[in-house]
C-alpha cells in the first residue's frame, strides 16, 4: 500500500510545507530554504506568528514534552510530568527513554521538578499533578 | 438528605465549573455528584498540554487544568460525594443515587445541572468485522490505562480513526516504548486536528493512512493480526487492495456520544443531531430547574468552553433555586442549515438575551478549505452573518454575539431561524 500522505505532508529539497502550530488554526506554510538552511520565503501565513513560527522550526523545532514518571508509596502508582518550556525536537525519544527509568517518591506536588537542567539543555522536568502519600 | 439547593451529576470540568458558578455568584448549596473516586473528569488522564489557553491564558497540561478547578470546589466548601452512582433523576428533579459508604441516596434538590460528559463509541458501534478476542481497546481506556494505572496494552498497536486522542495516544505510546505501525481513517481528511497530525504523528514518525480502514480481525484468544483496505467514495472496501498488518494491539478513536441516560429518565428532551439535551443561551432544559452543560450537550473540542459553558449552567441552576422562577418570555430557534452538522444553542431565549456574553457555537458538516460565511437566516434573508477562514468537521465555529447582532435577531421577521455556513 501506498502511503496516503495528505498533500500538505509532502517534502521537497528545497520546499518544506510547514504546518504552523502556533493557534489551531494550523496554517500551511510554504517555506523556501537556501542550501544553508535559511527562510528565503514564507507563504500561506495568515499572521506574523507563522512567519516566526517557520524561522524557528527550520533553525531549532522544539515540542513540549509530556509522560507520567512512576511514584512509590503514593495513593497512584504514577504521576504526570511535563517540559513548561519546549525541548529539541530530535531530543523527544531520548528524554521519553529517560523519563521511563524514573521513579520518584510521593507525596508529589504540581510544579516539583523531577529531572533539573536535562543534558544542560536549561529545560526542567516538571510534575504537573498531585499524588499524596498513601497512608 | 435535601438540603442542598442545586445538585450537579458529574465532576469533570462542566460540573465543578457549574458548582463553582452557583456557589460563588447564587450563595447556593451544592452537592456534587461523581462517579469516579476523584474530581476532574477525563482530564486527570489527559497528561498533554494543550488545555486553559481561553480561560487561564496559559498552556496547561489536563491534571493540572483540573486542579485550578478542583482547589475552588475546596476553598468554596462545597460538598463532593465521590465513587458515587446516579441512578435515576425525575421530571419533578428527585435524585437517587447510591455508593457503598452512604447507601441508597434520595435528594429534592431545587435545581440540577447535568454534566455527565460523553463516552466513547465502540466496536459495535462501528460494526468491527472479525473475531472478538482481547487487544481491542477505546482510545480513551488505553488513555487511563497507560496514564492513570501504568499498564501498557501492548507492544505493536494500530489506531483506527484520526480523532485527536487516537493521534495523542499513537504518541503516547510510542513514547513509552510501543511500536505505533499506522493511523487508518476511513474519511479521505483528517477528523483531529492538524497540529496534532504534526505533533503527534509526523514528529514521531507515524504514518497516516487516509480513506483506508480496518476490514477483519484476526487472533484466537490475543490479537495477532488486522486486514485492512482502502475505500471509495462511498467508503465501501476496494477489492485488492487489502493488507493483512501483524499487531497485538487496535485502539479505536471513532467518536464520542453525550451520555443522555439520566437526562432521558429525566423528560429532557434531546437534539437528534447533537443527541444531547436542547438547550437556550441560558443551559436551560425543556425540564424547568433541570440545565445541562459540557459534552453531555454537544461534544467540545476544547475544555476552555467545557468550563465556559458549565459556569453558564451553574449560574442559571443557581438563580433558579433561589428564585423558584424561571424566564417565560419568548424564544429564537436556530435549526441547522446548509453545511452545519451541529449548532448551540438551539434555542435563544430574548428576554436576558445578550446580558452575558453569547456564544454561538456550530461544526460544519462537511470540509470546506475556503473563506465561508455563516449565516442566521429568516424566510427573507441573512439577519446575522459573519466570515471564517475555513470550516472543517474537526473544529468547533465559536462565534460570541455581539449586542447589536443579538438586536438583530430580536428584531428578525421570524422566530424560527436557520444556521448556514456557505
Amino acid at each position: 500500500m501506498s502511503e496516503n500522505h495528505p498533500p500538505f505532508t509532502r517534502y521537497t529539497h528545497l520546499d518544506r510545507s510547514i504546518i504552523c502550530l502556533r493557534c489551531p488554526i494550523g496554517c500551511e506554510v510554504q517555506t523556501t530554504v537556501d542550501e544553508a538552511n535559511n527562510v528565503i520565503e514564507v507563504k500561506g501565513n495568515t499572521c506574523k506568528l507563522g512567519r516566526e513560527y517557520v524561522q524557528t522550526e527550520v533553525a531549532d523545532p522544539r515540542r513540549v514534552f509530556t509522560s507520567t514518571v512512576r511514584v512509590r508509596g503514593g495513593v497512584k502508582p504514577l504521576a504526570a510530568v511535563w517540559t513548561p518550556q519546549p525541548i529539541p525536537k530530535d531530543k523527544l525519544l531520548e528524554l521519553a527513554r529517560d523519563t521511563r527509568l524514573l521513579e520518584i517518591a510521593a507525596p508529589v506536588h504540581v510544579g516539583q521538578v523531577v529531572i533539573t537542567d536535562w543534558q544542560g539543555l536549561g529545560v526542567n522536568l516538571v510534575a504537573s499533578d498531585e499524588v499524596q502519600k498513601a497512608s | 438528605m435535601s438540603d442542598y439547593n442545586v445538585i450537579v451529576v458529574g465532576g469533570g470540568p462542566a460540573g465543578m465549573a457549574a458548582a463553582i458558578e452557583a456557589r460563588k455568584t447564587e450563595g447556593a448549596r451544592v452537592l456534587i455528584l461523581e462517579r469516579n473516586t476523584a474530581l476532574g473528569g477525563i482530564l486527570p488522564q489527559c497528561i498533554h498540554n494543550g488545555f486553559g489557553s481561553v480561560i487561564f491564558e496559559a498552556d496547561l497540561p489536563g491534571p493540572e487544568y483540573a486542579l485550578r478547578y478542583r482547589d475552588q470546589v475546596e476553598k468554596l466548601g462545597i460538598d463532593v460525594l465521590l465513587d458515587t452512582m446516579v441512578m435515576d433523576i425525575t421530571p419533578d428533579r428527585e435524585v437517587y443515587a447510591m455508593n457503598s459508604h452512604d447507601g441508597y441516596l434520595h435528594f429534592r434538590p431545587e435545581s440540577i445541572v447535568l454534566a455527565m460528559g460523553c463516552r466513547e463509541r465502540t466496536r459495535s458501534q462501528i460494526q468491527l468485522p472479525g473475531v472478538r478476542c482481547t487487544g481491542i481497546f477505546t482510545a480513551g481506556t488505553v488513555q487511563r490505562l497507560v496514564n492513570i494505572e501504568g499498564y501498557m496494552p501492548g507492544k505493536r498497536v494500530v489506531v483506527l480513526g484520526s480523532g485527536d486522542i487516537g493521534m495523542i495516544m499513537a504518541r503516547r505510546l510510542t513514547i513509552e516504548g510501543a511500536e505505533v505501525v499506522g493511523v487508518f481513517e476511513l474519511l479521505p481528511f483528517l477528523t483531529g486536528l492538524r497540529r496534532n497530525y504534526v505533533q503527534c504523528l509526523l514528529d514521531y514518525n507515524i504514518p497516516l493512512h487516509l480513506s483506508t480502514t480496518v476490514t477483519n480481525i484476526f487472533g484466537s484468544r490475543r490479537l495477532e493480526a488486522v486486514e485492512v483496505a482502502r475505500v471509495d467514495e462511498k467508503l465501501s472496501p476496494i477489492s485488492g487492495t487489502s493488507q493483512r498488518i501483524e499487531c497485538d494491539t487496535l485502539l479505536l478513536s471513532v467518536g464520542l456520544i453525550p451520555e443522555n441516560e439520566l437526562s432521558r429518565s429525566a423528560g429532557v428532551e434531546l437534539d437528534s443531531r447533537t443527541a444531547g439535551p436542547l438547550v437556550d443561551n441560558f443551559m436551560a432544559t425543556n425540564v424547568p430547574g433541570i440545565f445541562a452543560a459540557g459534552n453531555v450537550v454537544m461534544i467540545y473540542d476544547l475544555v476552555d468552553y467545557v468550563s465556559k459553558a458549565g459556569v453558564v449552567a451553574g449560574s442559571s441552576a443557581g438563580q433558579y433555586s433561589r428564585t423558584g422562577e424561571w424566564k417565560t418570555g419568548e424564544c429564537v430557534t436556530l435549526a441547522a442549515g446548509e453545511n452545519v452538522g451541529v449548532l448551540l444553542p438551539q434555542k435563544i431565549r430574548l428576554d436576558g438575551a445578550g446580558e452575558k456574553e453569547l456564544l454561538l457555537k456550530l461544526r460544519s458538516s462537511s470540509l470546506l478549505e475556503r473563506r465561508v460565511t455563516v449565516e442566521v437566516r429568516d424566510e427573507k434573508g441573512p439577519v446575522v452573518s459573519f466570515r471564517e477562514q475555513y470550516a472543517r468537521p474537526a473544529e468547533m465555529i465559536i462565534h460570541p454575539l455581539k449586542p447589536k447582532e443579538i438586536q438583530a435577531i430580536k428584531g428578525a421577521a421570524s422566530r424560527q431561524l436557520t444556521v448556514t455556513i456557505q
